[in-house]
């Protein structure tokens, strides 16, 4: 199997690649090889995004144009967003960021790319995924703005937490099969700035998105009536994990103000050691040692909290945009299963009518033309199954595909929140052996 | 809290003065006595056993609930291990009255502190509430240390008010009354007087009350601070409670995650309840701690009894500056100072020589009398010193002892925390790698 990437870290797996796996989209045995590759890259992110995809359709697969040679092969595509700069113009001031490509995929020109975005260009990237695509799940945009309002924009933290969270949404879109084909997203990449304007330009209307929202919000005041089993215990879960993801991040926001009060304590608390040795003869030394380990406690205090801040709480931030992105996809395949058992009500309908000899205006206009009452009758026959037909396929596809992505997506989230949290733990670990050391240097 | 029944010396009450010789004397003597055990501590075991609330009327007929300590003495003995105890009950009141009684008696002892009289410098959990069981406990427990601070003082522990008062039950109070002791206390007018206008105290002393209040100022600043770190700390771990709560709650709607979410929030909730018991150890702490600024008030009564001696023996060098200065004037004749005697003879005219004669006798005799009182006031003085700086030599070993100890226990204390802390986080981590 070739491989079309030079800086290649020999894998740690010994099982051979059976040879025909060509025709099969991904293997297990990839992940060692992903996650290695991946590390090198500091792209962490798919890491065992491919090994939770046991049934993909394989048409599906083929739809996105894949070499053979690259199913084997880890990413074919790296993307980094960085070096946050400020514009300003005469009616605002805004941020841009570089977003840098590197591909081997045949749809693209070149094999680089270097351009710079804005937040409304992502925005308007990903409404166009989730146009095309609406019941796969997109993930999910860093939020406009923080809520304490305008100044917050050209905030550091701020700016920073944005870039990794764009940074993030790139890659998943890059690692999703079925997005990272989307013209779209290419356009996205590899497009100077003026061009992407006039891009933006074309493309669906105002108004055809607006027939659009309306025929969406009809068919959720309809309601769906026979929701598949799955999908209801689905809606059940998201609806419990978003509470539960609410919940931790709640916490999680408590729990750094209360190490941020701590810490305020414990920095008063060090200098009464101090000022006491000056006071002693004997005890001086002992006590300039305590004063000394309750500083460094301090700092490794405000490290952690940094840290809890910096990992955990964007994390969870962002899982409760997913569950929210969740609840938008179940609702959206929801209104295609309303739309669908409202065809099917027709179709119903007008089965009926298609077998009722009675008479009907159609049916006499038909024949005022001079059409053939049979033939008028078969035509419409042909036309209303043809009509049905699709429907129903597009249905059926459409929800094949949700399962899917669903399935995938939550695989991913488990591990994906999982190495995250070990992280954390991992931080915190370091915190209590470094107190761990200091006190004892208090002896 | 035991403290050494090492001490240097007993100092010997008395009229005597002692050389340095004879100290060193002493100290030989009584380490040989030590040996045979006459502190008290070695003697008897001492402990303050229970509490229990009572009520009662006090003295204004008023109901009131009260606590009682059960103090049990038994004396150490290798074959008395099996007996029973002696033992009676106690208020707190009574503690102080035997501790005023000290202070009066011995007032160049620094005398050990009673735990608080009300719970101050508390932390959240703790309310001030003189009946909370935890507060009646770490009483009981001050109370007990200070009853084996005393019996192990070199001095104190021979005193028999105290003996009854660990022994006897009945009419202590009136003994201890009957010893008119508080006829013998300093009138806090008084003191605060000589302070002022002390002449000559011995720079030692000065030295000393500026340590003290230092101490005492550090001291409760520290205490404080600590209270509200402690407070700080207990809310962090708490919330990670929290965590475990939400951790079950999620761990049954997941397949794949739900094991090791739920045994994570397990860890969580032993984290959050670990506190507790840190806290509750790190009060010890802060009881040593407190102590020693209770303490502060002892060493300033030291210093303010010898600025009072001090300044009586400049009084009455004074008075016989003065004397000597009349009779010589009488001698002499001359009147050097305004005096209504003085006034009077030039305006009533001048005195006999046999009422000079027998002025001069009186005074003679004044003089006489001050000398004695001089020589006397200047030995109690010295006195006071010695005795009062050996006590507070051992004062400052005890001290630089038990505080040393302290720390270092509050550093092992802070450790082991440390150690239970990595534990909960390496088991969670465990479990979210599981997952």
């Amino acid at each position: 199997m070739s491989r079309t990437i030079d800086a290649v870290v020999s894998p740690t797996q010994t099982n051979t690649i059976p040879a025909d796996i060509s025709g099969q989209m991904l293997d297990l045995d990839e992940d060692d090889d992903l996650e290695v590759f991946s590390k090198d890259l500091t792209l962490a992110d798919g890491n065992m995004f491919n090994a939770s995809m046991p049934t993909s359709p394989g048409s599906m697969v083929n739809q996105c144009k894949f070499e053979e040679d690259e199913e084997s092969d880890s990413k074919d595509i790296f993307i980094t967003v960085d070096n946050p700069e400020s514009h300003v113009t005469a009616i605002e001031t805004f941020i841009t960021y570089r977003v840098l490509t590197k591909t081997t995929r045949s749809e693209f020109d070149n094999s680089e790319y270097e351009v710079r975005r804005r937040y409304q260009d992502f925005l308007w990237l990903k409404g166009k995924l989730e146009d095309a695509h609406s019941t796969l799940i997109v993930h999910p945009l860093p939020e406009k703005f923080v809520v304490k309002g305008m100044v917050e924009r050209f905030n550091g933290d701020f700016i920073e937490t944005r870039r990794k969270a764009l940074h993030k949404f790139l890659n998943r879109v890059a690692d999703h099969p079925i997005l990272s084909c989307s013209e779209d997203f290419k356009v996205f990449l590899s497009a100077q700035a003026w061009e992407l304007t006039t891009y933006k330009k074309q493309g669906p209307g105002f108004l055809s998105r607006m027939g659009e929202t309306v025929r969406a919000v009809a068919n959720s005041v309809r309601g769906v009536k026979n929701r598949p089993e799955e999908f209801t215990a689905i809606q059940e879960y998201v609806e419990d994990f978003s509470n539960k993801i609410g919940s931790l991040d709640k916490v999680t926001q408590r729990i750094v103000k209360e190490q941020k009060e701590y810490l305020e304590e414990l920095k008063e608390y060090g200098p009464t050691y101090t000022l006491w040795s000056g006071s002693e003869e004997e005890l001086a030394e002992q006590l300039k040692g305590v004063a000394g380990c309750i500083e460094r406690c301090c700092k490794e205090t405000e490290e952690q909290v940094g840290h809890l801040s910096d990992t955990l709480v964007p994390v969870l931030h962002e899982y409760v945009l997913c569950a929210e992105t969740l609840k938008a996809v179940l609702r959206r395949r929801d209104n295609i299963q309303a739309e669908f058992e409202a065809k099917n009500e027709a179709l119903a309908t007008k089965k009926v009518d298609r077998d009722a000899e009675s008479s009907d205006l159609g049916f006499v206009w038909g024949s005022l033309l001079g059409k053939n009452p049979e033939e008028a009758r078969h035509q419409r026959q042909e036309r209303l199954d043809g009509e049905i037909e699709e429907l129903k396929e597009e249905i059926d596809k459409l929800e094949d595909r949700v399962e899917w992505a669903n399935n995938a997506l939550k695989g991913d989230w488990g591990r994906w929140q999982r190495s995250m949290r070990g992280d954390l733990k991992s931080a915190f670990l370091s915190t209590a052996e470094k107190n761990v050391d200091y006190y004892e240097k208090k002896r | 809290m035991m403290a050494d029944s090492g001490p240097k010396e007993v100092a010997v009450i008395g009229n005597t003065e002692l050389t340095s010789a004879e100290l060193d004397n002493n100290i030989i003597n009584t380490m040989v006595e030590i040996e045979k055990g006459t502190s008290l501590l070695r003697k008897m075991e001492i402990s303050v056993a229970e509490a229990e609330k009572r009520t009662g009327k006090n003295t204004v007929n008023m109901q009131e609930i009260y606590t009682v300590y059960l103090i049990e003495t038994r004396p150490v003995d290798a074959l008395t291990e099996g007996i029973t105890p002696d033992s009676l009950w106690r208020r707190y009141s009574e503690f102080e009255l035997l501790r005023n009684y000290l202070l009066v008696t011995y007032p160049f002892v620094v005398v050990a502190p009673l735990p608080e009289k009300r719970a101050e410098i508390v932390w959240h959990k703790l309310s001030a509430d003189n009946m909370d069981p935890d507060f009646v406990e770490r009483r009981r427990v001050g109370l007990e240390n200070f009853l084996h601070r005393v019996a192990s003082h070199p001095v104190l522990c021979n005193d028999n008010i105290f003996y009854i008062f660990l022994t006897e039950d009945k009419d202590w109070k009136e003994m201890v009354y009957e010893t008119g002791f508080q006829a013998k206390a300093d009138s806090r007018l008084k003191a605060v007087n000589a302070a002022f206008r002390v002449k000559n105290p011995d720079g030692r002393f000065t030295e000393l009350k500026h340590y003290s209040d230092e101490l005492q100022t550090v001291l409760s600043q520290l205490l404080r601070v600590r209270a509200r770190v402690a407070d700080r700390l207990y809310g962090v771990y708490k919330v990670h409670g929290n965590y475990g709560r939400v951790f079950s709650e999620w761990s049954a709607i997941e397949k794949e995650m739900g094991d090791g979410l739920q045994s994570a929030g397990h860890h969580m909730d032993a984290y959050a309840a670990s506190v507790d018991d840190i806290l509750e150890e790190e009060e010890h702490y802060a009881d040593q701690l407190k102590e020693y600024l209770f303490y502060t008030d002892a060493l300033r009564a030291v210093c303010r009894k010898h600025e009072l001696t001090q300044f009586e023996l400049e009084m009455v060098a004074l008075d016989l500056a003065c004397k000597k200065q009349q009779k010589e004037e009488l001698v002499t004749g001359t009147v050097r100072t305004f005096s209504l005697k003085g006034m009077t003879s030039k305006l009533f005219g001048q005195e006999t020589a046999e009422q000079r004669e027998a002025k001069l006798q009186v005074l003679e005799q004044q003089l006489k009398e001050g000398e004695e009182a001089v020589k006397e006031k200047n030995t109690e003085t010295d006195e006071f010193v010695k005795t009062a700086w050996v006590d507070i030599e051992r004062f400052k070993d005890q001290k630089d002892r038990d505080l040393k100890e302290a720390l270092i226990s509050y550093a092992v204390m802070q450790i082991s925390m440390c150690k239970k802390g990595i534990q909960v986080w390496t088991n969670a981590k465990e479990c979210f790698n599981k997952m």
